[in-house]
């Protein structure tokens, strides 16, 4: 089995006495969609920060690998050399808690979306997905300077960038509203438009947080052919935070399941609802009372 | 607004002038309270250099008159025609005063400035146009300059910036500094003053950028005074209060506006007058405010410009696109303080004289106020603010007819800022997102659709 996607190994996050993530590790396959489940307040939104360099984890280690033949004693070499990343031809190794957000946007390639949904509403639709490709198009007008002159090619790469939003566009059928506001689209299309915006920066890992949260049963029909064409066609992972449970069950291939900020659950669909730990958790009793609680629920 | 929603209820409900008396009652009581130490009574000096207080309760009274009249009139017919139109507007997809600005009235405005100064010499002829071109023409446009610089900053990166005076400071006292101790020439000053305001930009930049809103607002501000207090206190370089004077005037590309053989009157074979001389200040400060503008125009179409956008936007979303919001915010500052540091230097050779005097917060405020009551990100607005504010206090000055009304002893210019206070009160409450309250947007697929401004936000830091 080759090295996996993203490697998170003993990761911690305190806030002052409040541990809101203990001592979890996991890791996302390439080309897999995982999901990250538990109860509110299990910690799950806190791992999506510290994978995206929001939060810098207090104790632990996240690494994400381009190409796929940088093995175990590379990124150990590297974790002791105290630098953020290693280059070489065909592949590079990210070490995602060593770098500020915008780093791990552009250079490590994780995007992400969030759990109250973060559009430009005072732009319109293909200005959102337009800022999405900054960093491309920053270097094709040689970072402002020939742009305002009008030299160089950024005419050429703006007509692209606008090229590539329109496919986005046909893709979650909003090219009729490229023109209207981002504020003005109804809920479901939002959120349907920030998954586009964070796919216009070319992830090799897009991270969702509870993309299907207030969305109508047609919407989360939409919505998982929306992520399941995003792995398929262009072969970008997903790690996704989600509460429903059949839409989980249905798309992921790999579930990691926490409760208290612990890890209690890491497997295929199948192991993890058949898991006495994780009914325990969702149900919010013991261990060995889910019998119990089961039988007077349906007997 | 609430006072919308009440004044329509009370329409509704068939009480249609009760809570607007009870308004315009209110607004009396709380303007004669207000009014009545600063403008019931007032303090002379008589003959044996007594202070003697003396009361001035007509005035008092047309002041009231005219809050309480104003109040009536608002909350009883204008308050309920705006919410019936606010109503109909939501039907309508964008307002067609914006798109006939956009339109129609750039290029009539353009042409105007192009013609005024002729226009002028051919009104007022050659002694009188001084005045009008100079006061009105190149003052107004200076703070039309200023104005389109503290937008970027404000407006487009949303960025609230209080100390905008200190960079106009830093262009100013650059070229005066530099002009004077070297001698090079204005055109050589120009870009190194506004470079040397980019470089102050960028270091008041760093230590705020951690600072949101309020916080980033008191920080500028007080940037603004410390070097306010720096030019006044380092005497040896910047000569304190008393300022610099005998600042080199820019020349004709090389030939001064002086009255001998070699100036510019002799050379074209002109008869001698101020007046060439002020004419190309006018051109010169026209030209740089149509830079700015069209840098700015150019930068919000370049993936910087959509940055700033995007920052004010939402900041986090930024981050998470991968958009360094460090360097985006520095260059916001930076670009906005180096065409603050082009008024800066203008504004130096233009006077001949600079001193503190000239950078106080008042100035600050004024070119904010334009910023705002112009609409934040709308050039048009800026510049219409700027030629009300501006020009508005120009007028004031020559306001003599107030005296027929107010009794001899008025002087308008002492109401200036209470003139300036009730059309900034007025004008929030008529557009309270500014004159153009519409934003364009930077790219499209098939129309370019004016987008509202209550969709856009104004930034938290």
């Amino acid at each position: 089995m080759s090295a996996p996607l993203l490697t998170v190994e003993h990761l911690s996050m305190r806030f002052g006495g409040l541990v809101a993530v203990n001592d979890v590790s996991f890791s996302a396959g390439r080309g897999d969609i995982t999901a990250l489940i538990g109860p509110n307040g299990a910690g799950k939104t806190t791992v999506f920060n510290c994978i995206t360099g929001f939060y810098k984890p207090t104790v632990g280690r996240i690494a994400l690998r381009h190409g796929e033949d940088i093995g175990q004693a590379e990124l150990d070499r590297l974790t002791r050399r105290g630098e953020r990343r290693l280059k070489r031809p065909g592949g590079a190794l990210h070490l995602l808690e060593r770098m500020p957000e915008h780093e791990v946007a552009e250079q490590a390639r994780v995007a992400r979306t969030f759990q109250n949904i973060r559009l430009f509403s005072g732009m319109t639709v293909l200005e959102n997905l337009l800022v999405a490709q900054h960093n491309r198009l920053m270097l094709a007008s040689g970072y402002t300077l020939l742009g305002v002159l009008g030299i160089g090619g950024y005419g050429r790469a703006e007509r692209a960038a606008v090229e590539k939003a329109e496919r986005w566009l046909e893709a979650i059928d909003l090219i009729d509203r490229a023109d209207d506001p981002a504020g003005e689209l109804p809920y479901g299309a939002q959120r349907k438009l920030e998954i586009a915006r964070a796919m216009c920066t070319d992830p090799v890992l897009l991270c969702l947080d509870e993309p299907a949260a207030g969305l109508n049963p047609r919407e989360k029909a939409d919505l998982t052919s929306l992520i399941e064409s995003i792995r398929s066609d262009h072969g970008t992972s997903v790690l996704l935070i989600e509460h429903d449970m059949s839409l989980i069950m249905k798309i992921s291939d790999h579930i990691v399941v926490l409760d208290h900020g612990m890890l209690i659950a890491d497997g295929t669909p199948d192991a993890v609802r058949h898991d006495p730990k994780v009914i325990a958790a969702y149900l919010g009793v013991a261990e060995h009372d889910v019998d119990k609680v089961k039988a007077e629920v349906a007997p | 607004m609430p006072g919308d929603a009440q004044a329509g209820e009370a329409q509704a409900t068939g009480l249609p002038y009760a809570r607007a008396l009870k308004d315009t009652g209110l607004a009396a009581v709380v303007a004669f309270a207000i009014l009545l130490p600063l403008v019931g009574f007032n303090t002379v000096q008589d003959i044996s250099n007594r202070l003697v207080l003396e009361t001035r309760f007509g005035t008092l009274a047309v002041f009231v008159a005219l809050i309480a009249a104003a109040t009536f009139i608002n909350t009883a017919f204008l308050a309920p025609w705006r919410s019936r139109r606010a109503r109909l507007a939501r039907t309508r997809r964008t307002g067609r005063v914006a798109q006939w600005l956009s339109r129609r009235f750039a290029p009539f405005a353009l042409g105007f400035v192009l013609v005024y100064p002729a226009l002028v010499l051919f009104v007022t002829g050659p002694s009188g146009a001084l005045k009008w071109i100079d006061n009105f023409g190149i003052q107004i446009l200076i703070y039309v300059m200023l104005g389109f610089g503290l937008n970027i900053v404000v407006g487009l990166a949303g960025l609230l910036d209080l100390g905008y005076v200190a960079f106009y400071a830093v262009g100013a006292y650059s070229y005066a500094l530099l002009a004077k101790t070297f001698g090079l020439s204005f055109y050589i000053l120009l870009p190194l003053a506004g470079i040397l305001a980019a470089f102050w930009g960028v270091l008041l930049g760093f230590p705020v950028l951690r600072l949101r809103g309020d916080y980033l607002a008191i920080v500028t501000l007080a940037f603004g005074e410390i070097i306010r207090l720096v030019l006044i206190n380092w005497v040896p370089v910047t000569n304190g209060y008393a300022g610099i004077s005998g600042v080199p005037r820019p020349t004709f590309f090389g030939i001064p506006f002086t009255a001998g053989d070699s100036g510019f009157a002799a050379i074209f074979g002109l008869p001698f007058s101020p007046v060439y001389r002020t004419v190309f200040l006018y051109y010169l400060i026209l030209a740089l405010a149509l830079v700015t503008a069209g840098v700015t125009l150019r930068l919000r179409r370049l993936p910087v410009g959509r940055a700033w956008e995007a920052l004010r936007e939402d900041e986090i979303a930024c981050r998470s696109l991968g958009i360094n919001t460090t360097n985006t915010k520095l260059t916001a500052f930076a670009i906005g303080a180096m065409f603050g540091g082009f008024a800066g230097s203008f504004f130096a050779a233009r006077q001949g004289f600079i001193s503190p005097e000239s950078f106080t917060f008042m100035e600050s405020a004024t070119i904010l106020s334009i910023v705002v009551l112009g609409g934040m990100g709308s050039q048009i607005g800026v510049a219409i603010a700027a030629v009300a504010m501006v020009g508005g206090t120009e007028i004031l000055r020559d306001l003599d007819f107030l005296k027929h009304i107010f009794g001899p002893d008025f002087e308008p210019t002492q109401y200036r800022m209470l003139v300036f206070g009730f059309a900034m009160v007025v004008i929030m409450i008529w557009k309270p997102r500014g004159l153009v309250s519409t934003r364009e947007p930077t790219a499209f697929l098939k129309e370019r659709r004016i987008i509202s401004r209550d969709l856009v936000k104004e930034g938290r830091g």
